[in-house]
């Protein structure tokens, strides 16, 4: 069975998309994959971060005993005091996403559209939701990439030809990375760029919603 | 005599709190929430109020807080709890941390909430408090945000008109306040409350410290006692 394969970690999913970052860049992490990013930036490249909680240039987590309620990441987790940060408020953080300051902003999601729509806000099924900056991210990144698990815990599609869940942004989304493949959202339709180390295109079909373009020189997952 | 802004409790700055007053609360995910405030607001007990915030619970507990805080002090989710909330306005109203409260609220019709992106919250307080008529944003463009929005098309793509929110009250939580007003704040505490400062009619902050004009650095005020109305001590 394809849905029971092995899949790649998230740890390497996030090795790809860090790979995606442009040296010097100024870049915003969302939470779960995207947060983990930031553990594998080449040596040699610096990306300077951006979290809407309001500071900038902001270093690693805290250890336990370091943590200051006062230091936090826009999903509150303690962030260790480090030279070069900067501090500001909420209207300058929004400002600095919708003005096109972040070149790249790295993103969960629930679903994904094969031209880009983004929904990553809500479940239906729950009811309730919490918009957060999430909107505000989509709209105004220079770059929007989406790393997340290829399926659902149900093994339900995340990769579909119209998202069915609530849209967090219309066309935004440039590259998704998943712990099966790599693809890009285009105006004719999703193309699959890259496959993790033993899948195939038709394997990965099998689990995406959207129809695939296989683009000409598709190449296993490169890190 | 100008009227001296340094008052002796939050019992004494909330005293003129009314009903179906509209509140700012600043804060985000537990850092600089102005709990103080809270908790007297909470004590007040008048009702109908509407909340205007992003996220007063602490996502996490520093390891190191002290067992006590969350005990004693206030939060927006304990003033719902006892039913002194009639609508809420905030991105992320049922964040993790806020407690199972506001849900169960919601779901049962008692109230209303307004879930605004974070972004659009900030520009539309702006506008209350810079005294513009509203502000055309990107964001929400295609989504259901749109819905009883004016769109329009500029050169560089479209965008929603917002309409500027202004409240009664603002409560803030900062580092440090000179008895004229002038506040600083200390790391990603400042988040909300430069602009809910500017955008309440009256802004109240509960300081960790407060000190005589001149002891703040006039280069490193973040928000001039021009919006800040009343100050309380912290401890």
């Amino acid at each position: 069975m394809v849905a029971e394969k092995e899949r790649l970690e998230r740890e390497v999913v996030a090795m790809r998309v860090a790979k995606e970052l442009p040296d010097g860049g100024y870049v915003n992490l969302g939470i779960g994959i995207p947060t983990l990013v930031s553990n594998f930036i080449a040596d040699e490249s610096v990306v300077f971060y951006h979290s809407e909680s309001g500071v900038l240039n902001c270093g690693p987590l805290a250890e336990e005993d370091e943590q200051d309620i006062d230091l936090i990441n826009a999903g509150g987790q303690f962030l260790q005091p480090v030279d070069g940060m900067a501090f500001f408020n909420t209207v300058d953080a929004f400002a600095m996403i919708r003005g096109g300051h972040v070149d790249v902003t790295v993103l969960g999601a629930h679903q994904v559209s094969a031209r880009g729509d983004l929904a990553n806000w809500m479940l239906p099924e729950r009811g309730v939701g919490n918009i957060g900056g999430a909107m505000d991210l989509a709209a105004g990144a220079r770059q929007v990439i989406v790393a997340m698990e290829h399926t659902d815990r149900q093994n339900r599609p995340k990769i579909v030809e119209d998202c069915t869940y609530p849209i967090t942004g219309k066309g935004c989304v440039s590259l998704i990375v998943t712990d099966l493949a790599v693809l890009q959202p285009t105006p004719e339709g999703l193309v699959l760029k890259e496959v993790a180390p033993g899948w195939s295109a038709a394997e990965v079909q099998e689990l995406t919603d959207a129809r695939l373009i296989i683009a000409p020189d598709l190449k296993e997952y490169e890190l | 005599m100008a009227q001296e802004k340094v008052y002796a409790s939050p019992e004494t700055a909330l005293a003129d709190v009314f009903e179906g007053a509209v509140i700012l609360v600043a804060g985000f995910a537990g850092c600089e929430v102005p709990r103080l405030l809270l908790r007297g607001l909470a004590d007040r007990g008048v009702g109908g109020l509407t909340c205007i915030f992003s996220h007063d619970a602490p996502a996490n507990e520093p390891a190191n807080a002290s067992a006590n805080e969350s005990a004693v002090h206030g939060s927006v989710a304990q003033l719902v709890d006892k039913g002194l909330v009639r609508k809420l306005i905030s991105p992320l109203p049922f964040a993790p941390g806020a407690g199972g409260v506001v849900e169960e609220r919601w779901q049962s019709g008692a109230l209303e909430i307004e879930i605004v992106p974070q972004g659009i919250l900030a520009e539309r307080l702006r506008a209350g408090g810079a005294g513009l008529g509203g502000v055309f944003l990107p964001t929400g463009v295609g989504t259901r945000f749109e819905r009883g929005r004016e769109k329009r098309s500029f050169q560089w793509g479209e965008a929603l008109l917002e309409s500027p929110l202004k409240a009664d009250f603002g409560l803030l939580s900062v580092a440090a306040a000179d008895t004229l007003g002038s506040v600083v704040y200390q790391g990603t505490g400042r988040n909300w409350a430069p602009v809910m400062a500017m955008a309440a009619r009256v802004t109240i902050a509960e300081a960790d410290r407060i000190v005589e004009p001149g002891g703040l650095d006039p280069e490193a005020i973040i928000t001039p006692g021009i919006f800040v109305n009343r100050v309380i001590a912290a401890e």
